[in-house]
């Protein structure tokens, strides 16, 4: 190895440590704040103590909100953050689109109406979950997508698809909620469409983090297949990059992280948009360091914006998409403004 | 520079839709020369480049790469052996000259196998090759058009390609940048299929040359038998005086206007 790539080594896991730390301290700050502040001392002692590595008294009532409601709660929105920031990098990289992302292409609003209609309608009436409809409704959407945007495809194109699908989905929610739910579950749902991490208990946690850990694995994998499509379609192909099995994957894999985040916790819009861009201006546009680096950026966003959404207007909560949108939009108009003078 | 191979296409047929676009074209090139392609817009020389570069399936016919049909290769066999650069290349990602010309290396590449330092050589070749070795960090979006197509032969000689395939590279390009492309691709030693417009270029840079007219193949030959007043009257619809240049020896084409 030359000595710039051992320094560029060297600055790249300098910079992973940096992110995890952080992350491990947003995820302490959440679970420490809160109606009942919590030390992250205590914080911390509940946790080795579960994992048997110490035994440090910790008050009952505070393990059991440590445990039970908060550490799951952060640990959510921890894979939720890299789940929608990797499914918008992967969007915005294999439509070759920088605006392209889950929420913008009515993929969460596919999901929503999927979820809706399991919740409400009783669609498989238990055989099938609510994020197994989330899923139905994402593919459904996709299809939709593609289909109306198929043909010459450019840029505006599938965006302009996106934004049917979304009015299209949105109003199916909407109809299926206005005819089918009674007041409470109506108000319910209209909380829950705006995104909210309350309710979310330790078996959401495994399925969060199964289906991001699967989903990173296999983008990474796609890494450089994605690096290849930066001139499009045919200069992939030409480069020996199999097309077709390689967007059905990773649109497969997009559509699998969007529809298990919604089902759980709402349509979250923004982060999929923002925190791809973000991490491009840190590690550039390389897919083997832009993955990990979304992934990581974006579970940091998400556990901060959770806590943000606990503390603006205590002790009531925002639901996160206000969050995410009121602290994603200044920060993309920046973003925006740098690249218009950059180019 | 690998081995010289010999590219071919026996009656190829295409169609978008119903429509025909290539109509059971036969062409090929001997290893190590380089074919031209020309004709009027919308003639299918865009398709014909296509087909022969695996891209797009033929509805009949075949290509065949060393005698051998090139959809029995593997998509990354195919791309070890073939490189191709279009005439517009855009991207919205704000990545370097280096960054693109190591594209090049994908296909000789699996998944998670690491950079060698083989690979740093025949990306350093191919960014001599092409005059740009200073210019290696500098952003994509930051190139003017010729400095853009010498990077998208960079990453096509970092393919360690035998057989290059350009469409149209020197389009929109000064008359310049169009000499000093034509320049680079001449002094490859591989084989080239070249989709150009201008006559005199052609004449100049190509030992043949094919040329289609709504999807067929009119004629195919060195530039001398087939570059004639006439061809150029049927197939262009252009009156034309053409003679031998006294300046470098080469036909000269002369727009009657």
């Amino acid at each position: 190895m030359t000595p710039s790539r051992i320094r560029l080594l060297a600055a790249g896991t300098a910079g992973v440590l940096l992110v995890l730390v952080a992350l491990l301290v947003a995820i302490t700050a959440g679970v420490a704040i809160g109606e009942m502040t919590i030390p992250m001392k205590t914080t911390a002692a509940a946790v080795t103590n579960r994992l048997g590595l110490t035994d440090i008294a910790v008050p009952r009532i505070q393990e059991a909100v440590i445990w039970d409601y908060r550490l799951s709660r952060s640990l959510v929105a921890a894979f939720c953050g890299a789940g929608l920031a990797l499914s918008g990098a992967i969007l915005q990289s294999l439509l070759r689109n920088p605006l392209a992302e889950p929420y913008v292409l009515g993929i969460s609003a596919g999901a929503s109406t999927g979820a809706v209609s399991v919740m409400l309608l009783g669609f498989g009436a238990g055989a099938i979950s609510l994020s197994a409809g989330a899923f139905a409704g994402a593919l459904l959407a996709f299809a939709f997508v593609v289909m109306l945007a198929s043909g010459r495809q450019t840029a505006d194109r599938t965006i302009l698809a996106g934004v049917a699908a979304s009015q299209l989905f949105n109003a199916l929610t909407s109809y299926i909620v206005s005819t089918s739910a009674n007041a409470e579950q109506a108000r319910s749902v209209m909380f829950w469409l705006l995104g909210s991490f309350a309710g979310v208990r330790w078996p959401d946690v495994a399925l969060a983090a199964s289906v991001v850990s699967i989903g990173l694995v296999v983008c990474i994998w796609h890494s450089r297949a994605l690096d290849a499509f930066t001139f499009g379609e045919d200069a992939a192909r030409s480069l020996g990059i199999a097309v077709q099995r390689v967007r059905v994957v990773l649109l497969l894999v997009t559509a699998l992280m969007t529809a298990t985040m919604v089902s759980m916790v709402g349509a979250i819009g923004f982060v999929g948009l923002v925190i791809p861009h973000a991490a491009r201006f840190i590690v550039g546009p390389g897919h083997m360091r832009l993955l990990p680096a979304c992934a990581l950026v974006g579970a940091l966003f998400m556990v901060v914006a959770d806590i943000v959404s606990r503390i603006i207007i205590a002790p009531q909560v925002l639901p996160i998409g206000v969050v995410t949108a009121l602290v994603g939009v200044p920060f993309f108009s920046v973003i925006l403004y740098r690249a218009r003078r950059g180019a | 520079m690998s081995a010289h191979s010999m590219l071919a296409a026996n009656a190829v047929r295409w169609l978008a839709g119903r429509k025909v676009i290539v109509d059971g074209v036969s062409v090929s090139v001997e290893p190590g020369q380089t074919l031209g392609l020309i004709g009027p817009n919308g003639s299918g020389k865009s398709s014909l480049i296509r087909l022969l570069a695996g891209l797009r399936a033929p509805a009949e016919g075949d290509v065949m790469l060393d005698n051998r049909k090139i959809s029995g290769f593997g998509r990354r066999e195919l791309a070890r052996r073939v490189a191709v650069v279009e005439q517009h290349s855009m991207t919205e990602a704000n990545v370097t000259v280096l960054d693109v010309v190591k594209l090049g290396r994908t296909p000789h590449r699996s998944a998670l196998s690491l950079w060698t330092g083989a690979d740093d050589e025949i990306v350093e070749n191919a960014l001599v090759r092409v005059g740009l070795t200073d210019r290696r960090d500098q952003f994509w979006h930051t190139l003017s058009g010729g400095e853009r197509q010498r990077v998208q032969l960079a990453r096509a000689l970092a393919q360690s390609p035998s057989v290059l395939i350009l469409d149209e590279p020197t389009n929109h390009l000064d008359i310049q940048h169009q000499i000093d492309i034509l320049r680079l691709v001449e002094d490859l030693s591989v084989t080239t299929v070249v989709a150009i417009h201008d006559l005199n270029l052609a004449a100049r840079f190509c030992d043949r040359i094919a040329v289609l007219s709504e999807g067929k193949l009119v004629t195919c030959g060195p530039p001398a038998e087939i570059l004639t007043e006439k061809m150029i009257a049927d197939v262009f619809g252009v009156e034309a005086h053409v003679s031998t240049s006294a300046h470098h020896g080469r036909l000269h084409i002369q727009f009657l206007m």
